[in-house]
């Protein structure tokens, strides 16, 4: 996994509450192969008219989004399918942070194996930050992984980032977890060992 | 393991984490035993993962495969399948399974059907067990009192690997609902009765229990429907304690425990339920008895109301997201504020997916085509393909035929809308499914949650229908 120390960035703001991974990344695309990169499938049907184009009122389809590493989204974020797909998408689109209130706990999980960092921040702050960017959309936020906090523009200060240690230490050595699990395998057939001779009909 | 003191009273919950914590590291997380994983054709990038590894599952006895979200209905081919790609996903997941040496239900399988249907029909999933597979709905098999809940590709190939996860423990919540429920009213009205009340990320980073009367009066198969829409709420997790109704359901499934065995399993499931005194970090309380058939307006579940009620002006929302939300979603499903539900047109219908497809949502919705027209098309995709035998056996096939339906083989289909089976665009459909989302269904099109009953009263009507009056 790419270890994630410290980011700087300008931020695109997704609105909608309850954004789920359909709408992140439709089901009909999940066919495709990683290798392909799924940064074109982020957003797809939402971010484009009836005819099918580039809906220019789309936050990530405004020049000033262009490049932007941090997505402010909203309540919720990542509901709904576990579909991995909407994680590819955004980290194949080169996001690296997401700030919101809430995250569905899958989509949370799923973005933390791949080196997404997902804040969860108060709603006022999230309206705080929208609310800047409005007035300000070349603003940067700073996620320091590092330093467990995010920087957020003008006078709103810094935020701790609540992820817990565990997967902030495999983020920040981008370690990959199962070959740290492997270091613990003397445990694991001990107690599966254990597991099976009072539940012998559950590994037939 | 975490030793816990004997007098210290304990979740359902609690107790069957703790017996699969196989440790717990200094940082928080527990690295978490998993008895059961299983497998879908979406499941292929942790195939591509192990492979690109040089790893095998490790623990193949305990993975099963069924092919589900993109089979066709229509056929029990590959050939069958509406594209090329779709077919490869098909023949992709028979690779891998046997790449992996893991037992598995293809598409011509007997026991082949929507995985959160199937595992509880074979006796895959038990009490006390920890279930994995990544799909959302796994939540649902937490019915029989399993921890049983979705992962991504990551975590699955994980769990190949070493058959654990590392996870953090949920918070705990019990959602009681007591009285007794109405005439027509089902397990779907309650849930989304219950997400209506606490919204769609009410129950997040939760572990939810239903108990209460209602709960304990309902069949598996209701439990089921409870515990699969759990994650409509945002709950990691749904679960109802094992008692005389799980284990008369359990007993003699093809995986379960027999003879001696059984007795063994049965002494460590009857220890299971939630002790007296143990504590919850939410508790939850409907009224089963004031619940209506419920029907979703919007695009999340939460967007419910009773069939008796009006589409709710936007403006009368708390909060400005919610307002702004509600709009939205209005103006995709093309709705006025105050419209009355019973009565709005429907352009079709679908009876399925892994939240109402089983035998019992079939009898239901029989019930209410016995001798009666569908006015719309309408198809019925049972759950899995023992339960389509079990229906043409008890003559339910040939009410939905004779009633307009299309019978069909079983599979996801136009839930989640990967196999080509979908809903057209700007059409609206009274669906058994579990997401009304935007595009969920096809694009554009426009979904809206109903029981098993209610979606067979639209069919006959040709519009969303109080139930009760039919």
């Amino acid at each position: 996994m790419k270890a994630f120390t410290r980011e700087t960035s300008t931020v695109a703001y997704v609105p909608g509450v309850n954004c789920d991974t359909d709408q992140i990344i439709p089901g009909r695309f999940l066919k495709a192969d990683r290798a392909e990169g799924y940064d074109k499938f982020l957003f797809h049907d939402i971010r484009r008219d009836a005819a099918g184009n580039l809906d220019p009122r789309f936050p990530l389809n405004r020049p000033d989004a262009q490049g932007a590493r941090i997505l402010l989204v909203e309540d919720n974020f990542g509901c709904g399918s576990s579909r991995e797909g909407a994680v590819y998408a955004l980290a194949d689109a080169g996001i690296r942070a997401l700030l919101a209130p809430s995250f569905g706990d899958i989509f949370f999980n799923n973005a933390l194996k791949n080196g997404i960092v997902p804040v969860r921040l108060p709603a006022a702050v999230c309206e705080a930050v929208a609310d800047h960017l409005a007035a300000d959309p070349q603003a940067t936020v700073t996620v320091d992984l590092e330093a467990a906090q995010v920087i957020l523009p003008g006078d709103l200060g810094a935020h701790p980032i609540t992820i817990d240690a565990f997967a902030r230490d495999c983020l920040l050595q981008g370690l990959d977890e199962i070959e740290m699990t492997f270091t613990y395998m003397d445990r694991i057939a001990a107690f599966e060992a254990e597991r099976m001779a009072r539940n012998p009909w559950l590994g037939r | 393991m975490t030793p816990a003191s004997d007098k210290t009273p304990r979740t359902l919950f609690g107790k069957i984490w703790d017996a699969h914590e196989i440790l717990r590291h200094p940082s928080g997380q527990s690295l978490l035993y998993t008895d059961r994983d299983l497998i879908h054709e979406g499941s292929f990038h942790a195939f591509a993962d192990l492979k690109r590894r040089n790893l095998r599952p490790r623990r193949p006895q305990q993975i099963f495969g069924i092919a589900d979200h993109y089979v066709p209905t229509l056929g029990r081919s590959a050939d069958d399948a509406a594209s090329p790609a779709i077919a490869r996903m098909i023949r992709t997941f028979d690779e891998n399974m046997e790449w992996g040496g893991l037992r598995h239900f293809g598409i011509a399988s007997r026991e082949q059907g929507i995985v959160h249907v199937v595992a509880p029909e074979q006796g895959i999933t038990l009490p006390g067990l920890t279930i994995v597979c990544s799909d959302s709905h796994t939540s649902t098999q937490g019915a029989l009192g399993a921890i049983a809940f979705g992962i991504g590709q990551s975590e699955n190939a994980h769990v190949l690997a070493t058959q654990t996860l590392w996870q953090m423990r949920p918070r705990t919540m019990r959602v009681t609902v007591d009285g007794r429920l109405g005439q027509g009213i089902t397990a779907k009205d309650v849930m989304l009765a219950l997400i209506a009340r606490i919204g769609a990320a009410g129950a997040g980073g939760h572990a939810i229990e239903y108990a209460g009367q209602v709960v304990r009066d309902m069949s598996i198969e209701a439990r089921l429907t409870m515990c699969n829409l759990s994650i409509e709420a945002a709950a990691r997790l749904g679960m109802v304690a094992p008692d005389e109704t799980t284990f008369r359901y359990v007993a003699g499934r093809h995986y379960a425990p027999t003879d001696q065995e059984w007795d063994l399993a049965m002494a460590q499931w009857r220890a299971l339920p939630t002790d007296d005194g143990a504590t919850f970090d939410r508790e939850v309380e409907l009224d089963g008895g004031a619940i209506a058939p419920m029907v979703t307006w919007g695009t999340s579940p939460e967007d419910a109301v009773p069939i008796t009620g009006r589409i709710p002006d936007p403006a009368s929302f708390a909060s400005a997201d919610k307002r702004k939300a509600a709009a939205k979603s209005l103006e995709y499903m093309d709705l006025a504020p105050g419209t009355e539900l019973d009565g709005l047109l429907i352009d079709r219908v679908f009876i399925g997916s892994c939240t109402n497809s089983r035998i019992e949502d079939l009898r239901a919705a029989a019930a209410i085509l016995k001798d009666r027209k569908a006015a719309i098309p309408a198809i019925v995709v049972p759950g899995s393909t023992q339960v389509r035998e079990q229906a043409e056996a008890e003559g339910l096939a040939r009410i939905f035929r004779e009633a307009g339906f299309e019978w069909r083989q079983s599979g996801c289909s136009m839930c989640a809308a990967m196999n080509g089976d979908v809903v057209g665009p700007g059409e609206r459909c009274a669906s058994t499914s579990n997401r009304n989302f935007v595009g969920r269904q096809g694009p554009g099109a426009r979904t809206h949650l109903v029981s098993p009953a209610m979606a067979a009263a639209a069919a006959i009507t040709g519009r969303l229908t109080d139930v009760r009056r039919l």
